[in-house]
């Protein structure tokens, strides 16, 4: 019985996104953006721990999210060309889709994945039944995962259930850098689900391998893998990420071009 | 009353060299009254390796090592065994031999650990420079070895996906139906081969990797590395408020952990309320945390020399906020352990003796839960718990998963305690910096360690030309699930769950 009045003492937490934006971000990390600046000179590729730096066609500076793991040490190092942006919503409908500025073939693309997945998922979006598998990550993405069934973030409210059996599951969310003792079973649970499936990248890890470059143990991303229809960067990405990851894989979300 | 400030850089422990043939005697010798810490190997190029063993005695680490040839034609490389005399040696004897193609010479069958072996593959050797990126190796999946016989017994893999939202890890439970009579843990399907990717790297990227070696206990991994960097480094020495903001930070992620680990008991007991309220409790220090530097998990907040800045949010804000979150932990934990119905699937479960603790050497708030009293932060202090006064615990011998949930409710309000008087001395000291110090990385081998959650981390550091040449994190979660089989005597399969979350193990830090 205590319990049940302990349960009430502080009413509702649960937040309102994506019906509104939640207020919590400010001085934290969501991504890096890049600010349009005159003549690309001098670009500080070497800051960058994971090469997501480099410069695109027409010389200015070009930064891939999927690669980026947030240190900030270019935000710190060229302040003129980067800046942390706090929104969550970085996710997005092709691997391209990551690398800001976008240029007008990345817009094509992710609406030609839109169009093609909007078919897909069209059956999945009053309800998605999850299945997480982790493909050799840090650990972290765990409990950002794991944070999404609590109070605060709450899914269920969104018609979204994580599920035991692959057999049940609508949507595979992965994280990982893609170990290769993983890869097996990871390609098992794919295949042990029914049509129509999505796959989830979880996490900077997932999406690219990110401090974990390819070696005799780790794949550069597990898009090696299984094919991957939504990318979430993030080292590890926020509960706020990979909800909007999940949305947008149901189509109950459309991606906003990155800022 | 606050001890003597010891802004000292870590003291490093001396190493005796013996030859190959006398390794294990003199790791014996040296047993007596200490625990056994690690075994860390490094390939000196194609040549020999070099293997260290590390033994703590009362707090003051010690090296023995000797260097092991290369095979030769129809000679495997090797060297005489530790476990036998050592027992807790035995998980380091496979990781060696998975890593270096090393075997010891001893009556025990040395079982694959971190990686499936194959004449096919040459084994990856750690220390031994650039190479060309080697073909991955992929485990056998129908190998299920048994160990225990009988009528009905049968080995059950459980993992590595597992039901729920867990790290991949298979346990193989050897099973009639309902008792465990063995368990035995594989780790290798999470190998990430870390240990490489961090050679030929620059110290301050090394520190970004270090971060991803075990990701929940992300500030323990940079200090420690730092740590052993800076032991070595000419330049300026850490400034006090960095050390007092690695103490705040690496303490708060006590809190996240242990909070976790509470939260992941209630999950497996089925007390929705205590969940929900845990979890919340969780998330607001998550925010905390990131309110404080700008990342749920202290990612870039230890850097070498210091800390990346000062706390982005006023220290009277963080006090109040922390101790709002420390007043609501208290009471539902108060709540929790007078609900019989939760204590009653904790007590006597997944008993570790006191006897098998110090036999096995067991780390953190395992071992803390049977008999030991080890605490780096206060047997070997470093960044500020010299500075200031670290809480007493209380530590226990029950032993059983109970014992393991009481050490932890201590420990958490003595974090809490800490991360308040911290916060109070960071609202009286300069807010202007320097937050880091001036350090060049020396060359040659040093040792570094903290006090993460799961127990005691060391860091074995090699630097040449001023790149990394070798790193070793030795995490307390490889370690302690060595321990893990040792839990099950009499228990059932509705234990697991509580068996797990009572150790509070990251599988990231114990597959490498």
């Amino acid at each position: 019985m205590p319990w049940a009045t302990r349960g009430l003492r502080n009413g509702v937490l649960t937040t309102h996104y994506p019906r509104s934006p939640d207020g919590y971000g400010g001085p934290w990390r969501g991504s890096v953006a890049v600010r349009a600046a005159p003549g690309g000179t001098g670009l500080p590729a070497e800051l960058c721990p994971t090469g997501a730096i480099s410069s695109g066609p027409s010389g200015a500076a070009e930064l891939d999210r999927g690669k980026c793991i947030l240190c900030g040490r270019c935000v710190a190092g060229r302040p003129d060309l980067f800046a942390f942006a706090s929104s969550p919503e970085v996710a997005s409908l092709s691997r391209g889709g990551l690398v800001v500025p976008p240029t007008e073939e990345t817009e094509a693309a992710v609406a030609a994945a839109r169009a093609e997945l909007a078919q897909r998922a069209a059956r999945l979006r009053r309800s998605v039944h999850v299945r997480h598998v982790d493909a050799g990550s840090d650990g972290s993405e765990e409990w950002e995962v794991a944070a999404l069934l609590g109070p605060v973030y709450d899914v269920h409210r969104l018609g979204v259930f994580f599920t035991a059996s692959p057999r049940h599951a609508d949507l595979l969310l992965v994280t990982g850098a893609g170990s290769t003792g993983m890869a097996g079973p990871l390609r098992s649970t794919y295949e042990a689900m029914p049509d129509p499936r999505l796959v989830l990248a979880v996490g900077t890890d997932a999406v690219s391998g990110g401090m974990m470059s390819a070696n005799y143990a780790t794949r550069g991303g597990i898009g090696e893998v299984v094919p991957v229809d939504v990318w979430v960067p993030g080292s590890p990405p926020s509960p706020f990420s990979i909800l909007y990851g999940i949305l947008l894989a149901v189509g109950l979300l459309v991606e906003r071009g990155p800022s | 009353m606050k001890p003597a400030a010891r802004l000292a850089p870590t003291p490093q422990p001396g190493e005796l060299e013996v030859p190959r043939g006398e390794f294990a005697a003199a790791v014996a010798t040296r047993m007596a009254g200490a625990r056994f810490a690690g075994l860390f190997g490094s390939a000196q190029g194609d040549g020999p390796v070099l293997l260290r063993a590390a033994v703590s005695r009362d707090g003051v680490l010690e090296v023995i090592s000797c260097s092991v040839p290369p095979a030769g034609q129809a000679r495997p490389a090797s060297y005489p065994a530790l476990t036998p005399a050592v027992p807790s040696a035995s998980w380091y004897e496979r990781e060696v031999a998975d890593m270096f193609d090393l075997y010891p010479v001893g009556p025990l069958r040395v079982d694959p650990l971190v990686l499936p072996r194959s004449p096919q593959f040459p084994p990856p050797r750690p220390g031994s420079g650039p190479r060309h990126a080697e073909s991955p190796r992929a485990p056998d999946e129908s190998a299920l070895p048994a160990h225990v016989s009988g009528e009905g017994v049968f080995t059950l893999p459980y993992g590595p996906v597992r039901s729920g939202i867990f790290e991949s890890v298979q346990y193989l439970v050897e099973t009639p139906g309902e008792d465990i009579p063995h368990v035995r843990a594989r780790v290798y399907h999470k190998h990430r081969g870390i240990e490489v990717r961090f050679e030929g790297m620059a110290p301050a990227d090394g520190a970004l990797l270090a971060e991803r070696v075990e990701g929940v206990a992300s500030v323990a991994h940079a200090l420690a590395f730092c740590q052993a960097l800076e032991a070595k480094a000419s330049g300026k020495e850490v400034p006090r408020g960095a050390l007092l903001v690695r103490v705040l930070h690496a303490e708060l992620e006590r809190v996240a952990n242990h909070l976790d680990s509470v939260l992941r008991h209630t999950e497996a007991a089925g007390q929705a309320v205590a969940n929900a309220r845990l979890a919340w409790h969780k998330e607001r220090l998550l925010r905390l945390r990131a309110a404080l530097c700008g990342h749920r998990f202290g990612r870039g907040v230890v850097v070498l020399g210091g800390v990346a800045g000062p706390p982005a949010l006023s220290p009277h804000l963080a006090a109040r906020e922390l101790a709002g979150i420390e007043a609501d932990v208290r009471a539902d934990t108060r709540l929790l352990m007078a609900t019989s119905s939760f204590i009653d699937r904790l007590r006597g479960t997944g008993v570790i003796t006191a006897e098998v603790a110090a036999e096995r050497g067991a780390l953190g708030p395992v071992a803390r839960a049977s008999g030991s009293d080890e605490d780096l932060r206060t047997y070997r202090p470093y960044a500020a718990y010299g500075l200031v006064q670290v809480p007493e615990h209380r530590y226990r011998d029950g032993g059983d998963a109970l014992s393991r949930q009481l050490v932890r409710l201590e420990e958490l309000s003595g974090s809490f305690r800490l991360c308040l008087l911290v916060l109070e001395e960071l609202a009286e000291g300069p807010v202007e910096g320097p937050w880091a110090g001036d350090v060049a990385p020396g060359e040659g081998i040093s040792w570094g360690w903290a006090e993460a959650p799961q127990g005691e981390l060391l860091y074995m550091v090699e630097v040449e030309g001023g790149r990394l040449r070798r790193v070793k994190p030795r995490s307390a979660s490889f370690h302690n699930l060595s321990l893990f089989p040792e839990a099950f005597g009499g228990d059932i399969f509705t234990d697991f769950a509580f068996i797990e979350a009572s150790f509070g193990l990251s599988i990231a830090g114990a597959a490498g």
